[in-house]
């Protein structure tokens, strides 16, 4: 699964009232605030309801392969070398070598020091390199350095940028500012896919969760993410359901078509499968594509695979038969 | 979604988990025995296969258990301490729960509804009623009637098809914590878990007498609420056989309990968090394929915002998925009866006659059985019937409002008044509209939730009286 096309490679103009929106910080905070709020109990209850689909045989093979593709394999650790960037890009191109058919997955997510090595080990694959950028994981520095940290990744090759938003601004009302920045950034990306942490778990409300989603359609961001697996609560399915309405609802204002991507403690493949039901009911089965969905994870995929191989041999085989990268 | 390559697979409840038993029987003090009526087949709406016979009461066995009910209430029920009373209905609430998932079964086999509703609603809150009110059988000196109050005798009643033990529920338990006994009609179409909870009273030593359920029509339910030796009537149903029982009972001295039609008003304003409004419109309607006397039938929603409402709606509608209500994926079940269905079609026919714009869920509806696809209607007026009559369907009308003023006099123009939904992020505005509304619920960003200690009733002709909560208990004590 390669990431050729992106939705706002054509940018066409936004309708008037999206238009007007962005206009300046009053317009835009008014716009902001006047989207319709959401009910914490309601999403709640909805995201519980929908966990109990059932899904087995075909479509469950189906959800798992889909699962594979759309994961963004990561790895952010202040120890990360490029050694390990090389075992986890043989990992992103061959996820199971006992079973070759296995989809590869979406991108390989790494620290922008280390595009260049995750470039080199992935060239020819089709698999994106995504960086995070901007300050990543607090967003706490000085607008030149997010935009320095950005060309830094795209430099070096990546066909990714995960941006943090700045919360401080944000939880100040200082939407504005935020949306410049994510505009800089995303002029800075050129040709890569921008990806827009709203780092959910800081602003603490779905409020805000549904105002951060906008404000970032409304910047450019190709896709919101929620998280950067650095902060707790990091993705839950109440919040995914509230950033996929957010696009659905974007969908049918624009006609745009843009992504989501959960990211943090989602480990095995019975929640992964769950967010895979929301997506389909809440945005829609247009959004069950890894140019639109994303998990960002990094021990989701190994569950998968397991999971994968019990379907397929009819029996569980246990953690020592896949690799640890 | 049918383009979708994501298909849910069916994950059905095995049918042998309901022990469907050949034959059924009614249960007069203590004893299942044939009765001497005419036995009726109860069927499976979603097949429209005949699960059991069962064996119907005649107008002698109405007078047999009305006199085993009056003797246990005199010999043993009636005057039993409050706490021992508290330790059988105690015991009946632990034996649903222990039997839930045959009961949940057996519901949704016998009634159409889905699994999912039996199963995590249905049972579950019929166990929480006779718990709730087992609590208050050695307490009901501090309920707020003076000190010891006491039961009235035998009660008579009479409950519809459409949450078959949980109406039992919520009448067998306030009726035994206050120290009645009981003598109870299920609804012709859904007599089977009703006969399984009298086995529940065999399993819990009830002594005999103190249930009894008697299968049967409505001559039979007649008959009950006319024999001179029953204190108290309970009926929930229709509008118009609630009239009728009101005029039998009229100048004698039962007391009488009415909990009937609705056609409840949703009311949506600009302000309110839509994607859950939009969920607890469909909550509210379309729960229980939309047969619930309180369910949302009316939407009114704010000018300012019908588009988007409607556009949100019918996009969520159009993802319920409709079936076998064995299936735990199935949203909506089976329309309870081919006549109903007919009734449903009638009523959604007079929309279109007048006027109104009809809009289908395109989701596939199983060829056999009775069912009928979530259906909204917009454009719909005051004057319409489908804005007057209660439709007992999955099926919305959707009306607009201006100002919060007119929300609230569109509300109350129905002759109406069980429920009401308000769906605004002021609270204010809650309150204001609350105090207004004349329904005996109002749901303030939700919609559907029930609890036993929230009481539940209704105005005008949706009955009167109130049942759960501290409130419920006056309807079965002598105060």
């Amino acid at each position: 699964m390669t990431v050729t096309s992106t939705a706002t490679d054509t940018p066409s103009p936004l309708p008037e009232r999206l238009a007007d929106a962005t206009r300046d910080e009053t317009s835009l905070r008014r716009f902001l605030h006047g989207l319709p709020g959401v009910d914490q109990v309601g999403v709640e209850q909805r995201a519980a309801g929908l966990g109990t689909r059932s899904i087995k045989k075909a479509a469950k093979r189906w959800a798992i392969d889909t699962a594979i593709s759309m994961v963004d394999l990561t790895t952010l650790e202040g120890a990360d070398t490029r050694g390990k960037v090389r075992a986890l890009a043989a990992k992103a191109k061959l996820p199971d070598p006992e079973h070759p058919d296995t989809p590869r997955v979406a991108a390989v997510c790494v620290y922008p020091d280390l595009v260049a090595t995750a470039v080199e080990a992935l060239d020819g694959t089709g698999i994106g390199v995504a960086s995070v950028a901007t300050a990543f994981p607090s967003g706490r520095s000085s607008r030149e350095i997010k935009l320095a940290d950005v060309k830094l990744a795209v430099d070096a090759g990546a066909s990714e940028v995960d941006m943090v938003i700045d919360r401080g601004a944000f939880l100040e009302g200082r939407y504005g500012q935020v949306f410049e920045e994510i505009q800089a950034i995303k002029a800075a990306c050129g040709q890569a896919h921008l990806k827009v942490i709203l780092e959910t778990g800081e602003l603490a409300t779905y409020d805000n969760v549904r105002r951060a989603s906008w404000l970032a359609l409304l910047a450019g961001g190709d896709f919101i993410k929620t998280s950067t697996g650095k902060v707790s609560p990091a993705a839950t399915l109440p919040v995914t359901h509230v950033m996929l309405q957010a696009v659905h609802d974007w969908h049918q204002v624009t006609g745009e078509l843009r992504g989501v991507k959960p990211a943090g403690g989602i480990r095995t493949t019975k929640d992964a499968i769950k967010y895979l039901v929301a997506v389909h009911e809440v945005a829609g089965p247009p959004w069950l594509d890894p140019h639109l969905f994303r998990f960002g994870a990094s021990s989701l995929l190994n569950d998968l695979l397991l999971q994968r191989r019990t379907q397929l041999d009819g029996h569980y085989s246990g953690p020592d038969y896949v690799t640890v990268d | 979604m049918p383009d979708s390559p994501f298909e849910y697979a069916p994950a059905p409840e095995s049918r042998d988990i309901a022990n469907l038993k050949p034959a059924y029987r009614p249960f007069i003090n203590g004893e299942f025995a044939d009765g001497g009526g005419e036995p009726l087949k109860s069927v499976n709406p979603a097949t429209e296969e005949v699960l059991a016979e069962v064996s119907t009461a005649s107008k002698s066995d109405v007078d047999t258990a009305v006199k085993a009910a009056r003797r246990a209430y005199e010999k043993t029920w009636g005057r039993m301490p409050g706490a021992e009373r508290a330790k059988y209905i105690f015991r009946l609430a632990r034996l649903i729960q222990e039997r839930a998932r045959e009961l949940a079964v057996l519901e949704s086999l016998d009634n159409g509804k889905p699994i999912k509703e039996s199963r995590d609603s249905d049972i579950p809150t019929a166990a929480a009623h006779f718990f709730y009110h087992a609590g208050w059988a050695d307490k009901l000196d501090y309920a707020g009637y003076g000190p010891d109050p006491r039961p009235l005798g035998v009660a008579g009643q009479v409950i519809p098809w459409n949450f078959p033990l949980l109406m039992l529920a919520w009448k067998i338990a306030p009726a035994l914590a206050t120290g009645n006994t009981v003598v109870l009609k299920p609804a012709e179409t859904t007599p089977l878990t009703a006969l399984v909870f009298a086995e529940i009273c065999q399993q819990a030593e009830l002594p005999p007498g103190v249930v009894n359920i008697l299968p049967g029509a409505g001559d039979i339910g007649a008959e009950l609420v006319g024999h001179p030796d029953v204190n108290k009537i309970a009926f929930t149903g229709s509008t118009e056989v609630g009239k009728l029982i009101q005029r039998t009972v009229a100048g004698t001295p039962k007391k009488l309990t009415l909990e009937l039609g609705g056609k409840a008003a949703n009311v949506v304003f600009d302000d309110a968090p839509l994607d859950q409004a939009v969920e607890g419109i469909v909550n509210g309607i379309f729960f229980n394929q939309g047969h619930v006397c309180c369910a949302g039938s009316r939407l009114l929603v704010q000018e300012s915002i019908v588009d988007e409402v409607l556009a949100k709606l019918r996009y969520r509608v159009s993802t319920l998925r409709i079936g076998d209500p064995l299936d735990k994926n199935t949203d909506i079940g089976a329309i309870n009866s081919r006549e109903q269905l007919t009734k449903i079609q009638e009523l959604v026919d007079s929309g279109d006659t007048e006027g109104a714009r009809r809009w289908t869920s395109p989701c596939p509806v199983p060829e056999r059985g009775f069912f009928f696809a979530p259906t909204v209607f917009s454009d719909v007026q005051q004057s319409m019937r489908i804005a007057r009559e209660e439709i007992f369907g999955p099926v919305l009308s959707v009306l607009t409002f201006r100002t919060p003023e007119e929300a609230v006099t569109k509300a109350n123009n129905t002759p109406y008044g069980l429920s009401a939904g308000i769906w605004t992020e002021k609270g204010s505005r809650i309150l204001w509209m609350a105090n207004r509304l004349r329904a005996g619920v109002v749901w303030a960003n939700t919609f559907n939730r029930f609890d036993p200690a929230a009481p539940f009733g209704g105005y005008q002709e949706s009955g009167f009286g109130r049942e759960g909560g501290r409130t419920g208990l006056e309807a079965y004590l002598d105060v």
